[in-house]
């Protein structure tokens, strides 16, 4: 299945591109799509844990199963104001 | 819609006001001149766009049912801003003050802790950086 994945601001730095379609095997949750892009990408491992994430716009948790045709982003910290 | 490339207009947030509107409170961020330690010349604002939009009228919508009869209007502004411009507008009408007083220090607070936008600050050396409120600098917490 596909899902489209987001990048901002650090993370878009990092990434080098905005967003991207990508797969994944059914049954992915978010914690896990987070550890296949840090192992691609290390830069995005600022800390240890997992930044806040969001499916279909909305904050969800680790756990959180990804279906097909998600939109995905991980959030670096917010600072808008 | 919450979000605006435009320099952020009041008119439309305060038109909300109603007759029975005693108190009308306003905040507006402005882009400082400096920020910790450094000066500041310049700020991109970068936002989550549908994700902002939503979490900012998921908060307008939860503090009008925390503060019954108030009403709370929001206007983020993203794109590049000098200083002194207005990044963010919060209008909270009520009855009475106590409630508008409330209602828009929970919005502005609850806008900076929750809504997908970031900010990039450019300095005079064309130096810069995205700003990080998590990193334990005092002055982005106030």
């Amino acid at each position: 299945m596909t899902i489209r994945l987001l990048y901002f601001a650090t993370f878009r730095d990092v990434a080098g591109r905005d967003g991207e379609d990508r797969r994944v095997a059914p049954g992915t949750p978010v914690s896990a799509l987070w550890r296949e892009l840090v192992a691609e990408m290390p830069g995005l491992a600022r800390t240890g844990s997992m930044p806040p994430a969001a499916v279909n716009c909305e904050y969800t948790g680790p756990d959180t199963v990804l279906a097909d045709g998600d939109e995905v982003a991980f959030l670096p910290p917010v600072a808008g104001g | 819609m919450h979000l605006t490339p435009e320099p952020i207009d009041l008119a439309p947030l305060l038109a909300g006001v109603r007759p029975s509107d005693g108190g009308v409170c306003v905040f507006l961020g402005v882009v400082r001149d400096n920020h910790a330690g450094r000066e500041t010349r310049s700020i991109e604002y970068q936002a989550y766009g549908s994700m902002a939009e939503s979490e900012m009228e998921k908060i307008a919508r939860a503090l009008e049912r925390e503060w019954p009869d108030s009403l709370v209007a929001i206007r983020h502004r993203v794109g590049l801003l000098a200083v002194g411009e207005a990044s963010v507008a919060v209008v909270a009408s009520a009855p009475h003050r106590a409630e508008a007083f409330a209602a828009c220090r929970a919005a502005i607070d609850r806008i900076k802790a929750t809504v997908p936008i970031w900010k990039k600050e450019f300095h005079p050396d064309g130096s810069s950086e995205w700003v990080d409120p998590t990193r334990g600098d005092s002055s982005t917490a106030r």
